[in-house]
């Protein structure tokens, strides 16, 4: 009776595992690991660098592009208003792309399916200030991951590389981000590698940046190889991070040093 | 045309100063940097801005490469009547850009 | 004509300088910034009062780091405050930026958003009208980044 019992706290244990990501507890986003001057930044409507992009963002939105001469606002309004909510989902499951993809993929795919245009670089003035725009509408809504069973695979590798020791520190992202957070390295607090604010301006690159390239950067801080851009591994990362961040609220675009 | 906004308050008093807020984009390449093949990356800054309330000039800068990229800078203005207030800028290759913003005055 | 402005005839000189500098890498020490200041005060000397430099005490990146000057003057005709300028002694090229003034401006206070290159002494010149002037510095740390992130990459 007693192995019963255990076998089914054991079992239960073990789904909860495979269930929910473990979070951190109370759940803080980036900014609250950021100095006070960075926090400043970011509040400010006009002064944040990053609706630089925004604003650039919404004129590109309005302009006609590719061999079909549409504007994004030709299909989806001109303020983007019904962008709101929609960055807060991604990594999504995209039937029409049999795939799961970011943001900025999904971007590309309208520039390139709908528009008819070449595809926006990564990192690409156009494709951030596109990126930024639409993140900027779902500013102050929480978090709500993908539920869809299409996104089980995409989470499960996400959470496997997220507890995967990589590079030659030999570091998973939980050692710092679960395991660490609060403490400071080399005198700058370890956030809880929350994905909300994304994409964001940082002081470091003095310029705008996705949350890919956040990414690659964390690989290259623990002297990993990178993935390249577009990698299905870093979109299984993102999805694991956006489900992990579940209710965390977007102040996209972000600051950060 | 190099992007940028201006931001005074919605409504000012007459002879009392109101802050002017300015935020440009541009990288502000100092020259020092290196590209992934080493290559040092060009200087490339922005390096003055000026600004004119009723056509008058109020206020100038010449920046350096010691200014942060996406330069901001603010300053205290005092305006009589409401007015235009128009700021310019450009860059050490010829690029400019322009930016304006209604003075709202209400009496004091 | 567009007058060429300072800090271009200043970059083509210090082409030199800039060479040597990049070759000691980012740690360099501070420099004598006093013939910086007399090119501007032309022997004047400036009182040590009556400007306010507001820095954070401790910077996360030297990259963007938020300056606040405030000088004390009644912006008159006068009386005002013509120009301010901002020098960074460990800085590869140490004179930052200047801000031209006048009466319209009604209070003599600039921000703006300045990198430094390594903990240093900041130090803001006011130029008066009169042919006077007035020096503030300030003490800045500056901490680097954690995870050396490779700014191209």
């Amino acid at each position: 009776m007693r192995l019963v019992a255990l076998a089914a706290v054991l079992a239960t244990l073990a789904c909860a595992a495979q269930d929910g990501p473990a979070r951190p507890s109370p759940l803080e986003g980036g900014s609250e690991f950021q100095g006070a001057e960075i926090r400043a930044m970011q509040a400010d409507a006009f002064g944040n660098p990053g609706m630089l992009w925004v604003d650039r963002g919404a004129g590109l939105w309005r302009s006609p592009r590719g061999a079909r001469e549409l504007s994004c606002a030709s299909c989806h309004g001109a303020d983007g208003a019904s962008m709101k909510g929609v960055s807060v989902r991604y990594p999504s499951y995209v039937a029409s792309l049999g795939g799961v993809v970011d943001l900025e993929q999904r971007i590309n795919a309208c520039v390139t399916g709908n528009q008819g245009a070449p595809a926006l670089a990564w990192e690409s003035q156009e494709l951030l200030s596109l990126s930024a725009f639409v993140s900027s509408r779902s500013r102050g809504m929480p978090i709500v991951p993908d539920p869809s069973r299409d996104m089980d695979a995409a989470y499960a590798r996400g959470r496997a590389i997220y507890f995967q020791r990589q590079g030659q520190l030999n570091l998973a992202c939980t050692n710092c981000h679960d395991a660490s957070w609060g403490k400071r390295l080399l005198s700058e607090p370890i956030s809880q590698g929350h994905p909300a604010d994304w994409p964001a301006y940082r002081l470091e690159w003095q310029a705008m940046g996705s949350l890919e390239r956040r990414l690659r950067a964390c690989y290259l801080g623990v002297r990993a190889e990178m993935p390249p851009y577009g990698s299905p591994d870093l979109v299984a990362l993102e999805a694991y991070l956006a489900r992990r961040a579940t209710g965390l609220v977007s102040n996209a675009p972000g600051v950060r040093r | 045309m190099i992007l940028g906004k201006v931001q005074v308050p919605a409504s000012v008093k007459a002879g009392e100063p109101f802050e002017v807020r300015i935020l440009v984009q541009h990288p502000m390449e100092t020259g020092f940097r290196r590209d992934a093949d080493g290559h040092a990356i060009a200087l490339h800054i922005l390096d003055r801005i000026s600004c004119t309330l009723g056509g008058k000039e109020v206020f100038r800068v010449e920046l350096g490469s010691g200014m942060s990229a996406n330069p901001y800078v603010a300053f205290f203005a005092i305006a009589a009547q409401s007015a235009e207030l128009a700021v310019e800028w450009g860059d050490d290759r010829g690029d400019t850009g322009r930016a304006t913003a209604l003075v709202n005055v209400v009496p004091a | 004509m567009r007058r060429r402005s300072f800090f271009a005839r200043v970059a083509a000189l210090a082409g030199v300088a800039a060479v040597r500098v990049r070759a000691q890498g980012r740690f360099q020490p501070p420099q004598d910034i006093t013939p910086l200041i007399n090119e501007i005060t032309k022997g004047v000397a400036p009182e040590k009062k009556g400007v306010e430099v507001e820095l954070p005490l401790l910077v996360e990146n030297g990259n963007t780091v938020p300056l606040r000057v405030r000088v004390a003057s009644p912006m008159t005709e006068a009386d005002h405050v013509k120009a301010i300028h901002v020098f960074a002694e460990r800085n590869p090229r140490p004179r930052v930026a200047s801000f031209y003034l006048g009466p319209a401006c009604g209070k003599a206070e600039v921000s703006a958003r300045i990198r430094l290159a390594g903990t240093q002494q900041v130090t803001v010149l006011a130029e008066l009208s009169g042919g006077r002037f007035r020096v503030g510095p300030r003490d800045v740390l500056v901490t680097s980044g954690a995870c050396l992130d490779d700014a191209s990459l």
